[in-house]
């Protein structure tokens, strides 16, 4: 009778923790303790973060420099998507959202409400098998093989090597982007679509005649070879200065003003030590540097 | 004093408190039943709500989303959302999975009931337990890295393929198959086995004419619970298959599944827009058609016991 009760007592146990988790989530992790207070105050409380896998490892890095320094802050650094990220953080559950893309190119999103901080910037460029033998290649050509009107990569002047097609999925960011820059808002033809980076890199360097998108900090070694752009190479100083056309914003969004320890972690991630060092280190460019800037329909200008 | 009872008092008492066991077993198995009923209801009418958004609130015609091909939902102009090709994938890699892991699976099985019961069962059955174990993302990874290699230099093709997808899932697949066909032929009256030797049959004879008959229902059922877990399988699909949004021409040709597009798609879609809506659509056809692997399951067994 006793083991009964015991088990009785365990399986509600069970239910009931079940039961809070799946009611709780997220609602109890709003910073429980404010820290509105002034800057000499040490910080403290919560923060729950989500949204694209491309910036979770940049955020988790910097929140776990940010909280060595204070060391009463907990920050969970979630990855799941970017249109997760939105979601969550358009309905509260989270209090910033990391997003690839701007809040207004995806559905369903009350971006109005939303604040954008773009904290940092990553250029993208097409990615080929080094053995294609090509280097340089003009944006119209770029539109022409990614549509398949070019299918064999000795049209342009390499080997003659069936083009391959690597592809991210349909409402990936780094899709958006690349369609929208790199291709002029062409619809690419089908080819094989993986969604993790990593993954389009194996591929393209296993698979003869491969092309796909990588964004520049995956252009580590010379196991894919990233193409120049009619003339302009992807560097960093040319996205900068706004040569390269093909790069986007990496964005942490919050619902109204940030404020609390939210403003305080937005703030430290643009800080010149983080925007410097930690997002050098993980392939992405300072958003502090940009000459140009954009808004969400795509218009570029310079900054004065 | 529990001395001093007398025993009609200590009948009671025992009495009493056995009642008190008997209700607290009984509410505890309620409860789990209860808790197992109302989970399965809930999943059904929160997908069933979800899914048919896409066709109620967003204006997606049903007969366009089952029968399309052409999958283009972020063209904001012109967005289509035709699942078919999906839906054929799903279908295409399920089927020829079952086609190569029944016949193995059976013939395991027979092997282990029938010409090696001791030591054929002490060796095969922890190896399948074995294939159990394996975690599908590491199947998936070892298709990536080993046979996609292999079929694109050996095969042809890209190497992400249906053939892929059919490999790895028939080997994720198998285990299902061999332990329920193993129990349905060692569940298999001896007096059938005795008879047929009976009547001068050898074993083979006796294995494809009596045996296997015998227990077909069974093994039919086996084949068709293991492409249920096929037809749900997102992660080891998603690494091998390609996921290509045409339909197939070949074998060889990349192809997608409704869990893949899925899984692929969920995490940059944001929720309520018809892109995320669509996905549950998915989602539906997918509970549809497990229900369906069910009914057939149950259509099987109720034609065993008539027997």
């Amino acid at each position: 009778m006793k083991s009964l009760k015991k088990i009785s007592m365990l399986a509600l146990l069970a239910a009931l923790m079940v039961i809070t988790a799946a009611c709780g989530g997220g609602a109890d992790k709003k910073d429980n303790a404010a820290s509105k207070s002034g800057d000499t105050q040490e910080l403290s409380g919560s923060l729950v973060v989500s949204g694209s896998s491309a910036m979770q490892p940049l955020v988790a890095a910097a929140a776990e420099e940010f909280m060595a320094e204070n060391p009463k802050v907990d920050i969970q650094v979630n990855a799941g998507g970017s249109g997760t990220g939105l979601s969550q953080v358009s309905e509260g559950s989270v209090q910033i959202g990391n997003s690839d893309v701007f809040a207004e190119e995806k559905e369903g999103i009350p971006a109005d409400q939303l604040v954008d901080h773009k904290v940092a910037v990553v250029g993208i460029t097409a990615a080929v098998n080094p053995k294609v033998g090509i280097k340089d290649i003009k944006k119209e050509d770029l539109i022409k093989v990614f549509t398949g009107k070019i299918t064999n990569w000795k049209e342009l002047g390499g080997k003659d090597q069936k083009i391959v097609l690597v592809n991210r999925p349909d409402s990936s960011g780094t899709r958006a982007v690349f369609n929208k820059f790199a291709l002029d808002g062409a619809t690419p033809a089908e080819g094989i679509t993986e969604d993790s980076s990593n993954t389009v890199k194996k591929i393209i360097n296993e698979t003869e005649g491969a092309v796909g998108y990588l964004a520049f900090s995956y252009f580590t070694d010379d196991s894919v070879t990233p193409l120049a752009i009619d003339g302009v190479e992807a560097t960093e100083e040319n996205v900068q200065s706004g040569k390269f056309p093909v790069w986007a914003y990496e964005h942490s969004y919050t619902k109204g003003e940030a404020d609390g320890l939210a403003k305080a972690f937005l703030d430290y991630m643009m800080s010149d030590d983080i925007q410097n060092t930690l997002l050098k280190d993980q392939g992405y460019l300072p958003v502090t540097k940009m000459k140009v800037e954009r808004d969400a329909e795509g218009n570029q200008k310079d900054i004065k | 004093m529990e001395k001093l009872l007398s025993a009609q008092e200590r009948l009671l008492k025992s009495k009493r408190s056995r009642l008190g066991g008997e209700f607290r077993g009984k509410f505890f198995v309620i409860l789990c039943a209860v808790i197992m009923i109302s989970a399965a209801i809930a999943i059904t009418i929160f997908l069933g709500t979800k899914g048919l958004q896409s066709f109620t609130k967003n204006g997606v015609s049903i007969l366009e989303f089952l029968t399309s091909t052409k999958w283009n939902p972020t063209d904001k102009a012109n967005p289509a959302y035709g699942v078919l090709p999906f839906i054929f994938g799903s279908f295409a890699v399920t089927f020829l999975a079952a086609l190569i892991a029944a016949p193995l699976g059976i013939g395991g099985a027979i092997f282990m009931t029938e010409i090696a019961p001791s030591w054929g069962r002490k060796v095969l059955q922890p190896i399948v337990e074995l294939l159990v174990g394996i975690p599908s993302v590491v199947y998936g990874f070892i298709g990536l890295t080993v046979l996609v290699p292999f079929i694109r230099e050996n095969v042809g093709g890209l190497g992400f393929s249906l053939l892929s997808g059919m490999i790895v899932l028939a080997i994720m697949i198998l285990p299902t198959i061999t332990t329920i066909a193993t129990d349905a032929m060692s569940s298999l009256p001896n007096h059938l086995r005795e008879g047929s030797y009976a009547l001068g049959a050898t074993r083979w004879q006796t294995i494809r004419k009596v045996l296997v008959p015998a227990a077909l229902p069974s093994l039919l059922t086996a084949i068709i619970l293991g492409m249920a877990r096929a037809f749900g399988e997102a992660l080891a699909v998603q690494m091998v298959i390609g996921n290509v949004r045409d339909l197939p021409n070949s074998i060889l040709d990349a192809s997608a599944t409704l869990t893949t597009i899925i899984t692929l798609n969920m995490g940059h879609t944001t929720y309520g827009s018809v892109e995320n809506n669509t996905l549950w659509s998915m989602g539906l056809i997918l509970l549809i058609m497990s229900f369906a692997f069910i009914l057939l399951i149950r259509y099987l067994s109720s034609r065993r016991k008539l027997r």
